[in-house]
């Protein structure tokens, strides 16, 4: 018999020597909220500066000029970009666009200054942002291994709560949900931003 | 007429012994011992868990719904254990069918091989590994080791363990009973191409850990994982953390290899809406941890292209089979329940012999590997509690861990009785199973009187009194027991003065 | 109201002063309170420490002590043993019991109340007319907190209190380190518990240190007398059932 076998009869002897009682799921937590796109922003903005984030507003059309300028205060000079993103975010950035590919390797994504993406949903209460791989997202690899990263999230992207931010998610697609830069409490809980994941996160949110 | 003989359940089988980390070599008080005269561990151990506990406060008093998610954390989980074989079947469905790999693993033994063999298929002699409780469990570690294969723990806690050849202390900070001198002594002594002028500050120490895991992460070409969910309906594995070392090794290298415990699966996708709030508030004290990842097979071009589950039993269907420890497999690994709790305070984690530590590990241990005669340090286990209740109402999952705790020392006793403390036990109860005899008892006890003497308390007691004289007094005995006093002339005068006032 | 009052064993035989003031307090509210003879103890310690059946006796005692009807409510002077009433009996009861003895218990559950409970709750009474010029830092047990929800309960009553001056006990709601036998299995993480007790007792320079469990407080009280602690132990009975031409009534 194979182990799988094993186990899952295991599981039926288990529940028949003590046969459960039928159980309901009570669901009276909050779901399906909404907010005031101004009052959105605002969660949002302190959340992510509570995380050490840098928040940038700016209007749509001052996406490309906000995008060139947090890089250039960065000093970043090589930024890598997924394939799908929008040409105009980066147009005002004047320095090297590397456009990301299965064949760019890792030590090539390492010698990156930063990288520049989209994002598919972002949460105010929790500061989460949800990248899901789309194209103007990218490969997981290119959001992590440059240590900068410039996230652009549209407000109307931007959702209360996590039953609200799960419901525009496809479950397929591999998924990452960012709250603020990589961080550590691991030495006497005192909290280090920045190990192993981008040590920087600036979040352009576009109103 | 033929009688057809149905096969009848068995009990499923613990966790083998001698395999594993789900048993200590000596017993709590004896572990303990030692733990609280480390005052170094127990300053660290306290600092921790009085700020985790802050900040769990604050995070989960901030949602007016909370109590409502753990309603619902709780009943979801109780319907994935009555549901276990569904849900199992289904989930592996899934995983196979977006091209992943589903391996089942009866015990640590069977999984350790089955993790071993695999690695071994890939050619590769190194492994990195993302903090897992599952394969702290089954100990991969030392068995990957003695194929040859090393593995290097990634997050930073886990590496100071490791580096300092020492066990984890709490599930979620393992390193909680080392502090930053102690962290710079391993990293100057056991990291490779260390910076010798490396100082003591948790940020540069960080950075050194950055540096030294950061070339493994770019070409180690295998990962292990555990995993903090899995969802049947979809297939999707997820791992929640903070350092980014959980999305390096679930990313960077050609093969995945995730360890599960069978009691992992959750029903559907959107079931995270519950388990995302209810995981990182009482874990670290956080609204949402730094990183969460989730996945579900293989993605082409995106991540590891070879993809294995090993889904793991190790003594959970024994757990399983009993009706009221089965609450037990709820535990969603956040370690409040140990922020919590007064005796993981003073002890820390070592204390408990297991990977599991804690109040739920005081639970879940026993249950996993059994309690196999008194000296079993397992046996001890549910009797390292004062029942003070504090973990239930802190566990986002509403398990009644004093009440199990309760149903264990029942069940410990029912094995194997303590020898002379089921005599005081019988005797007590007889003594106290009518009135008549319990006065006559009574009077015995005030022979403590006479012990007491003109001190007026008992300083002294012989063993297992001792345990309470050696720090603490007892009383003298009043003159008087209350029924005495309640049956006496004196007794009833006061009270119908008493009377008399009331209705003056 | 007619109130049995259940004295418990260790109420009954060590500490009979929080039971007597559970007794003329509640008289002289105005109530009439009868004591049981046949009642002895609620078999918290033999259900915490493993013997269920051992437990079976003194659950079918306290049922046959308090099973008559003509009761209206049954007060403890203890939040633990309560605990046990409201729920281990049923445990033990559909256990090792008859279906009889599991109706019993349910009805007794839901008369029994810990002392705090049945004034504030039952008899809707905060202020007892006590008096108690003492400093007194309150520490409100495990179960009376978490089993019971008893609240805020004992503080409303203490507050009401005249001339007492109630200082806030730091880390309150932490154990002492009793557990029943947990003090003795682990003596010393027991100690150590009580320890940091004691010294948060110290730090509010409380004359009385006050509970509404006669056994946490034997634990406190044991641990300071070995210290020499100048603080004392009084239950929250006491303190209630004092008043101005009897203060002290437990001196």
């Amino acid at each position: 018999m194979s182990s799988r076998d094993v186990i899952l009869g295991r599981i039926r002897d288990a529940l028949a020597l003590a046969p459960p009682v039928q159980q309901e799921i009570p669901r009276e937590y909050r779901t399906g909220r909404a907010m005031p796109k101004g009052e959105l922003e605002e969660l949002l903005t302190d959340r992510l500066v509570d995380y050490k984030a840098t928040v940038h507003p700016c209007e749509a059309a001052e996406l490309p000029a906000t995008v060139a300028r947090v890089l250039r205060e960065a000093g970043c000079k090589r930024v890598g970009v997924p394939a799908g993103l929008d040409d105009g975010w980066i147009a005002d950035f004047d320095g090297e666009v590397v456009v990301d590919s299965p064949c760019v390797s890792a030590p090539q994504l390492d010698s990156l200054d930063g990288v520049v993406t989209g994002s598919r949903v972002a949460c105010a209460e929790t500061g989460t942002i949800f990248l899901d791989g789309s194209p103007d997202q990218g490969r997981r690899a290119l959001t992590l291994v440059p240590d900068l990263h410039v996230c652009v999230v549209d407000l109307s992207a931007v959702e209360v709560n996590v039953p609200e931010a799960l419901t525009r998610l496809v479950p397929e697609r591999p998924t990452t949900m960012i709250s603020g830069p990589s961080a550590t409490s691991d030495i006497e809980l005192q909290r280090v931003e920045g190990v192993h994941g981008p040590r920087n996160l600036h979040v352009v949110i576009v109103r | 007429m033929t009688r057809v003989a149905l096969p009848s359940p068995a009990f499923p089988p613990r966790a083998p012994e001698g395999a594993g980390n789900l048993r200590g070599s000596e017993s709590f008080p004896d572990a303990a011992h030692h733990e609280l005269a480390n005052s170094q561990l127990r300053r660290n151990i306290s600092n921790a868990t009085h700020t985790i506990r802050e900040k769990r406060l604050q995070v989960t008093g901030e949602l007016p719904d909370w109590e409502q998610l753990r309603d619902s954390g709780s009943a979801i989980k109780t319907d994935v254990m009555n549901r276990l074989p569904e849900l199992l079947e289904q989930f592996e469905a899934a995983v196979t069918a977006r091209g992943g790999v589903v391996h089942w693993a009866q015990d640590a033994v069977e999984a350790n091989e089955i993790v071993a063999g695999l690695v071994r298929e890939t050619g590769s002699e190194e492994v990195i590994k993302v903090k897992s409780m599952a394969t702290q469990e089954i100990g991969l570690n030392e068995h990957l080791e003695s194929e040859g294969i090393r593995a290097y723990e990634t997050d930073l806690a886990e590496l100071i363990v490791q580096l300092g050849h020492d066990t984890p202390s709490h599930i979620l900070v393992p390193a909680i009973h080392r502090n930053r001198s102690e962290i710079r002594e391993i990293f100057l002594n056991e990291m490779a191409d260390v910076d010798p002028h490396l100082d003591d500050d948790p940020a540069s120490l960080a950075a050194a850990a950055r540096r030294f895991l950061r070339h493994k992460f770019m070409t180690t070409p295998v990962a292990i994982s555990g995993t903090n969910f899995g969802i049947a309906e979809t297939g999707t594995l997820g791992v929640v953390e903070s350092e980014g070392n959980g999305r390096m090794c679930l990313t960077m290298p050609q093969t995945l290899i995730t360890v599960m415990g069978i009691e992992k699966i959750i029903p559907t996708y959107a079931d995270l809406e519950v388990f995302l709030q209810l995981l990182p508030r009482s874990s670290t004290g956080e609204r949402m941890n730094p990183y969460t990842s989730m996945w579900t097979g293989v993605t082409p071009e995106d991540g590891p292209q070879s993809f294995h589950l090993v889904l793991l039993d190790n003594g959970r269907t024994a757990a399983l089979a009993d009706k009221i420890g089965r609450e037990a497999l709820n535990c969603i690994r956040c370690s409040a329940c140990l922020n919590v709790c007064p005796v993981y305070e003073r002890t820390g984690g070592h204390a408990y012999g297991s990977t599991y530590p804690g109040p739920i590990g005081a639970v879940l241990t026993p249950q996993l590997a059994g309690m196999h005669g008194s000296h079993d340090p397992n046996s001890s286990l549910p009797f390292a509690s004062s029942l003070c209740g504090a973990c239930f109402d802190a566990c986002p999952v509403k398990i009644d861990i004093p009440s199990l705790l309760v149903e264990l020392r029942h069940q410990k006793v029912e094995q194997a009785a303590f020898g002379s403390e089921a005599a005081a036990m019988r005797a007590a109860s007889i003594a106290m199973s009518s009135s008549g005899k319990f006065t006559v008892a009574q009077k015995a006890a005030g022979l403590g009187r006479l012990i007491a003497g003109k001190k007026g308390k008992i300083s002294a007691l012989p063993p297992p009194l001792s345990g309470w004289t050696d720090a603490r007094d007892i009383p003298k005995p009043p003159k008087q027991t209350f029924r005495q006093w309640w049956g006496s002339a004196e007794g009833q005068r006061e009270i119908a003065d008493a009377r008399r006032q009331a209705h003056e | 109201m007619r109130i049995a009052l259940f004295a418990t064993c260790i109420g009954d035989t060590m500490f009979p002063n929080a039971v007597k003031s559970t007794a003329l307090l509640l008289t002289r509210l105005g109530h009439e309170v009868v004591f049981p003879p046949g009642q002895t103890c609620c078999g918290q310690m033999h259900v915490n420490t493993g013997y269920q059946p051992d437990a079976l006796p003194l659950v079918e005692n306290y049922v046959e002590s308090f099973g008559d009807e003509s009761i209206d409510a049954v007060v403890v002077p203890s939040g633990s043993c309560v605990g046990s009433v409201r729920h281990q009996h049923e445990v033990v009861a559909s256990r090792y019991g008859t279906p009889r003895l599991c109706g019993q218990v349910e009805t007794l559950k839901a008369k029994t109340y810990e002392l705090s409970e049945l004034l504030v709750d039952v008899l809707g009474v905060t202020d007892v007319g006590a008096y108690y010029p003492h400093r007194v830092t309150y520490h409100p047990t495990c179960h009376s907190l978490r089993m019971l929800r008893v609240g805020e309960k004992p503080l409303q009553l203490l507050r009401a209190v005249r001339d007492i001056d109630l200082v806030e006990l730091p880390e309150a709601d932490s154990c002492c380190g009793f557990g029943g036998t947990f003090a003795l299995k682990n003596a010393e993480t027991s100690t150590a518990m009580l320890a940091d007790k004691i010294r948060n007792i110290s730090g509010t320079s409380a004359e009385y240190c006050c509970a509404s469990d006669s056994s946490c407080l034997m634990h406190i009280g044991g641990g300071m007398t070995r210290l020499q602690m100048g603080t004392q132990t009084v239950h929250l009975a006491e303190i209630l059932a004092s008043v101005e031409d009897h203060a002290g009534a437990t001196a």
